[in-house]
């Protein structure tokens, strides 16, 4: 097996006597796409900008491409790529300038900025807006530049903390085929999320994070598969009925959990499910049928909703 | 300048620190350049961003010297040469008073350089964070910005210098070295500044009252237009702290001789430094902080 290129042992990371970070453990070896999925506030920024050797970590252990961050962050710091969750893009500067400015810091000679700015410019589908200003590109095109701007020293590890949040469907549609040519490419991706879908198509391997703390670790399905059965009947009969039903279902599936607006009755075969529970004289309002997503993991994990 | 690294208080490093393998010589290949000319890289960010200014900087580093040499030198001069014998070695008010001008403008431009683009890269814009998720480290983040004001300050204070020439107003042969100092000076109290500014979290016009409350009483009462003994005693210590009176005192030396003790000239060179040391050093321990907690 190959060497991981990051390890991390019982991570810590405190501010004061908050462990915004508390014991984290995980590798990801090179080539891979490892995601932290977890809700806001769970400590998957902190996490990242411990990797990205820009924060002293409390305690544990933690080697980045076999380096200690504390020692080496400069070098470390040289191979990756870091999409931060806030964009940082240079104001002042026109798009092409803010990839020129940042190969620079990288020592790399002007010529070869030069030839990779434009690459990636292609590859981030700005070429017609090279001269444009920074703050006339939309969300969605800004993302795109930022990665493009991880990607100028060629790094061995791409760091993308929430690359999607915020953006409208088509826009994070886009970004995710970038990813994906990343990951086909052979790129070391560590993405944080807190969107499930996300997380189901860019991660081969995942944990589940919440206060600081791994839940589950997995690839998409294995998750699935162990925390959740394989369909889910979601079933809504108005709010002030929740409770008076969820009593009647007890005993439907493999589980039930009540939600303020409906009812998620996990199961393997849910139409199977519907029919029985319609036989049984309970007619919801609406009813759906789908298939298990980390949602439901993280549901079954942390009794939480993702999203609030 | 090579970018250390904080050391925090305990850690496992069994796992690691193997630098034997490919990605770590990788690694420190790639972090060979940086680590030495990083902060020229920064510099070169900066000279960029006052490029897409430069017509501004331009008209304002001719313009500014032609207007208050011709206004201050020599309209007024007029009237003060005619009416008052000043404690200025029998020179004319031009003389006297183009050197305080000088390091006035090399402030002026330090105290711009040093306000606006340090709050811009720590917070409006945050620049410097982008910076050091790259190679770069927090030291060397504030040494590329010193390095890209002391030649902005140093062309400008030579332009104004070459209109000092054309007005006549430098009699002294070894009046050029007025161009290190007259940069030192803004240096002085542009990195104070830097460091000040690298304290703000959230903007309340702290750097519009340092203006006010700060930078303007400096320029008055720093032995700028009118000697320093002028003033009554309970302001003369202004002077003493200000680095535009030991910038100016120390330009009237070269450019037309000023008589004065040589501990005082050998103490305003002292001063000049040790603020420019204490102001930069304090700035790159905040940025540390700062960037990398
Ligand atoms: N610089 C900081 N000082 C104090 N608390 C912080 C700091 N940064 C993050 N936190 C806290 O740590 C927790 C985790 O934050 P973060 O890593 O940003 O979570 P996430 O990225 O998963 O939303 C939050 O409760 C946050 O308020
Ligand atoms: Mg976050």
């Amino acid at each position: 097996m190959p060497q991981p290129v990051i390890v991390a042992r019982d991570l810590v990371k405190k501010y004061g006597e908050f462990a915004a970070v508390d014991g984290l453990s995980f590798e990801v070896a090179p080539g891979e796409s490892f995601g932290l999925l977890g809700p806001n506030g769970a400590g998957k920024s902190t996490t990242m900008r411990m990797i990205g050797a820009v924060s002293t970590r409390t305690a544990g252990g933690l080697s980045i491409l076999g380096l200690d961050p504390d020692r080496h962050g400069p070098d470390i710091r040289s191979q990756l790529g870091v999409v931060p969750q806030a964009d940082n893009l240079d104001t002042e500067l026109r798009v092409r300038e803010n990839l020129l400015v940042y190969g620079r810091y990288f020592g790399l000679p002007r010529r070869v900025v030069a030839e990779r700015a434009d690459e990636l410019l292609e590859f981030a589908q700005l070429s017609d807006r090279g001269q444009a200003k920074v703050d006339a590109l939309s969300g969605g095109m800004k993302r795109r530049l930022t990665i493009a701007r991880g990607l100028i020293n060629d790094p061995r590890i791409i760091l993308l903390d929430e690359p999607t949040t915020g953006l409208d469907p088509q826009a994070r549609h886009i970004l995710w085929d970038r990813l994906f040519r990343l990951k086909e490419q052979g790129k070391t991706l560590v993405l944080t999320t807190h969107y499930m879908d996300e997380a189901e198509q860019l991660c081969d391997r995942l944990v589940v994070v919440d206060h600081g703390r791994i839940m589950a670790e997995g690839s998409p399905a294995q998750l699935i598969r162990e925390y959740s059965s394989r369909e889910v009947l979601e079933l809504r009969f108005g709010s002030d009925r929740n409770e008076e039903v969820a009593r009647a279902l007890e005993g439907s599936g493999d589980r039930i959990e009540v939600l303020p607006d409906r009812i998620l009755v996990y199961t393997a075969d849910g139409e199977a499910e519907l029919e029985r529970i319609s036989a049984a004289g309970l007619h919801p309002i609406t009813s759906l049928v789908r298939r298990s997503s980390l949602e439901d993991v993280f549901l079954r994990l942390t009794g939480r909703s993702l999203i609030e | 300048m090579s970018g250390s690294e904080s050391e925090a208080p305990y850690r496992d490093r069994s796992a690691t620190d193997d630098a034997t393998t490919d990605d770590a010589r990788r690694a420190f290949e790639g972090g060979i350049r940086p680590r030495r000319f990083g902060a020229w890289y920064v510099a070169e960010h900066r000279f960029r961003v006052m490029w897409s200014y430069a017509q501004t900087i331009l008209v304002t580093g001719f313009g500014e010297p032609f207007i208050y040499l011709y206004a201050m030198g020599v309209g007024l001069a007029t009237l003060v040469d005619r009416n008052l014998s000043l404690e200025a070695g029998g020179v004319g008010y031009l003389v006297f008073v183009a050197p305080a001008l000088l390091c006035s403008a090399a402030l002026t431009t330090a105290v711009i350089e040093f306000s606006y683009p340090v709050l811009l890269g720590y917070k409006w814009n945050p620049t410097f964070t982008g910076m050091h998720s790259g190679p770069i480290s927090p030291g060397q983040i504030v040494d590329g910005l010193v390095i890209s004001v002391v030649v902005r300050l140093a062309a400008t204070v030579a332009i104004y210098f070459g209109f000092m020439l054309l007005f006549g107003a430098v009699p002294s042969a070894a009046g050029w070295l007025a161009v290190p100092i007259a940069t030192l000076t803004g240096m002085a109290f542009g990195t104070l500044l830097m460091a000040y500014a690298s304290t703000i979290r959230e903007d309340s016009g702290q750097l519009a009252m340092v203006q006010r409350l700060v930078v303007l009483p400096l320029t008055l009462f720093s032995g700028t237009f009118f000697p320093l003994s002028q003033l009554p005693w309970f302001l003369q210590w202004i002077g003493w702290i200000s680095p535009l009176w030991h910038g100016t005192e120390l330009t009237r030396v070269v450019t037309f001789g000023y008589a004065e003790p040589v501990w005082l000239t050998v103490l305003h060179v002292v001063v000049l430094i040790a603020m420019t040391v204490v102001g930069w050093a304090w700035a790159r321990r905040i940025a540390v902080r700062r960037l990398a907690a």
